[in-house]
């Protein structure tokens, strides 16, 4: 546990680069579908979007035309409100056309307010009422190792999130079952809907509790694209145990105006400040 | 005559191990129950596809879902308390949602749990699951149609609930009965009322015709085993043929097996109906016969009631 070290990989910078690239892409898309739809979680969509970019441009392995693809490493966004992060990242890596973004939370649309696999292809798994996704993830790493699939299985949640009790029932399950398969990834953004964590509900230390459960901890800035392949790059070595990434995020990331800014876990941007936001992630217009 | 009684949890376990050895898919999970509700006997021919989760329903849920997500046809069992009103948000976020294929057979469902009391006796299982949508319901009446009910769920794709009790029930059935989802088995014709009945309910039912017919009443007798979808058609056939209803569960008079005839015959064709079943209290330790018959669920009490049916007629 602890720090995670220097690039244990040799960092490519210019696919580093085009990773953070991306990610800024698909954060102005974010701020678009959410402006667009009039509401959402801005916040805790872009404190993740680093993570979905790096799991869906260089660590997993899935075929976009063909979504249930046995052999697919899956992904359970456990913290389902961080829906248009996924969405946004999902329509960038293929699995369907940019401008379907726009029906975000509309009538009759296949991207609901939360995720929805029977009506997105791509969507591992329906998620939204916090503190499930874990354990689906678990029944998947079961899944996999009964079939014999190299597949690996990864899950996003929050550390509000954490504070259900079924997570820590989860989080004594994997390491129960040796499933080294399974990846989770903690959005430590430190902010939930009625304030800061440590006020609401003090989750920390987050590492020494799941490492206490048997985990395999790793702490890393999960703004850091570097820190964020490294990461994903020791868990695959890590053999007989799961690994959980505490990634120490920033809430609202890449908008000035909504970093740490509790006002937007669940509120679209009005006109000015999607102007402002768009600017700052440097879209042309 | 004396009735034969054969457990309906034996049934549940022998068919887990019959389908498992038909269907490398099928895994079983369970939360430290299992020798209550017979997936030990799966537990013991297949170690590899059995997933004892320790004392944590939610988490069982979640991972019945995962496993399901990949083509496993998941079977999740514990006490009705624990595999409905704990994990309500679970059933419905992760496999009804999702229409996932995974089927929760609850044991020790109902008052007749006895000695274990109120905390153990869930007597509103049905409501909480029938208002869950892409939810199936079975409420198997005997050790036979148990089993046909187990291998029907596993042969359906979707979320199925299927409702045991603890107690042994009358045999009713053999092993040539043909059960089939969604429909209703008239088991005695009559013409004066129709008496609606599930589970240990059943074997009641057929003992109050007895006593109907000598009293010149003439009941038709009808197991309703699927909850839902219900048997609509069967329903207001009986209506139509009989003019009154009494329905008989050992489940909360709210929400259960009476609500969902209730619900068809107030829509399609009101008929008087009278509501044998549990009473919206909570039950209290005891031997399973005297908890029935001290909770509203006499023989007697459906005669009065199917008596009380007919008076109502217009």
């Amino acid at each position: 546990m602890g720090k995670m070290p220097n690039a244990c990989i040799d960092a490519d910078n210019k696919k580093i680069v085009n990773l953070e690239r991306t990610a800024n892409e698909i954060r102005k898309n974010i701020i678009r579908m959410i402006y667009e739809a009039g509401s959402g979680h801005p916040g805790g969509s872009l404190s993740c979007t680093d993570i979905l970019t790096a799991l869906y441009f260089h660590e997993m392995r899935y075929d976009p035309r063909n979504p249930k693809w046995e052999d697919r490493d899956r992904l359970v966004l456990s913290k389902g409100h961080a829906a248009p992060a996924l969405y946004a990242t999902m329509s960038k890596a293929g699995f369907f056309p940019d401008k379907e973004l726009q029906t975000l939370r509309k009538l009759g649309t296949r991207l609901q307010g939360h995720p929805s696999m029977t009506k997105l292809p791509g969507v591992d798994m329906s998620t939204g009422s916090l503190g499930q996704g874990l354990s689906v993830a678990i029944g998947m790493g079961l899944a996999g190792r009964l079939d014999r699939r190299s597949y690996r299985v990864f899950a996003i949640l929050g550390d509000g999130e954490i504070e259900e009790g079924q997570v820590w029932e989860a989080a004594m399950a994997a390491p129960h079952y040796h499933l080294d398969n399974l990846v989770a990834i903690i959005d430590k953004n430190h902010l939930q809907i009625d304030g800061p964590c440590e006020k609401i509900m003090n989750t920390s230390p987050i590492g020494f509790k799941f490492k206490s459960f048997g985990w395999y901890v790793v702490e890393i800035n999960g703004h850091n694209m570097i820190e964020i392949i490294n990461a994903l790059a020791k868990a695959k070595e890590i053999e007989g145990k799961p690994t959980v990434i505490v990634a120490n995020t920033i809430k609202g990331k890449g908008v000035s105006f909504m970093e740490g800014n509790l006002e937007f876990h669940g509120k679209a941007p009005n006109k000015e400040q999607f102007k402002q936001a768009m600017k700052e992630l440097g879209a042309k217009r | 005559m004396k009735q034969v009684l054969m457990s309906n949890r034996q049934a549940y376990g022998e068919a887990l191990v019959e389908l498992g050895k038909m269907d490398t898919r099928l895994v079983v999970l369970d939360a430290d129950l299992s020798s209550s509700t017979k997936t030990s006997m799966f537990a013991k021919v297949f170690p590899e596809r059995f997933f004892n989760v320790g004392i944590a329903e939610a988490n069982m849920m979640g991972i019945a879902a995962g496993l399901a997500t990949t083509g496993r046809v998941v079977f999740v069992s514990s006490f009705a308390m624990f595999a409905t009103g704990r994990v309500y948000d679970q059933i419905r976020q992760s496999i009804a949602y999702p229409n996932l294929n995974v089927k929760i057979v609850a044991t020790h469902a109902g008052i007749t749990v006895g000695g274990d009391g109120a905390s153990h006796q869930i007597n509103e299982d049905l409501s909480l699951m029938r208002v869950i949508p892409q939810m199936t319901i079975l409420s198997p009446a005997d050790y036979y149609e148990t089993k046909r009910a187990v291998y029907q769920a596993h042969n359906y794709q979707g979320p199925v609930y299927i409702r045991l009790g603890r107690a042994e029930t009358p045999v009713i059935f053999d092993e040539n009965y043909d059960f089939r989802f969604g429909v209703a088995q008239v088991l005695e014709d009559g013409d004066d009322v129709a008496i609606m009945a599930i589970g240990p309910m059943v074997g009641r039912a057929l003992e109050a015709a007895k006593i109907l017919r000598k009293q010149k009443i003439n009941p038709m007798v009808i197991n309703m085993s699927t909850i839902k979808p219900i048997d609509k058609s069967t329903i207001l056939k009986a209506a139509k043929k009989c003019g009154a209803i009494v329905s008989a569960e050992e489940h909360s008079i709210i929400g259960g097996l009476g609500t969902a005839i209730s619900e068809v015959l107030t829509a399609n064709y009101p008929v008087p109906q009278q509501f044998v079943g549990i009473p919206d209290v909570f039950g209290e330790s005891g031997e399973s016969e005297e908890l029935m018959d001290g909770y509203g669920l006499k023989i007697e009490t459906i005669v009065e009631n199917a008596k009380k049916a007919v008076s109502r007629k217009r």
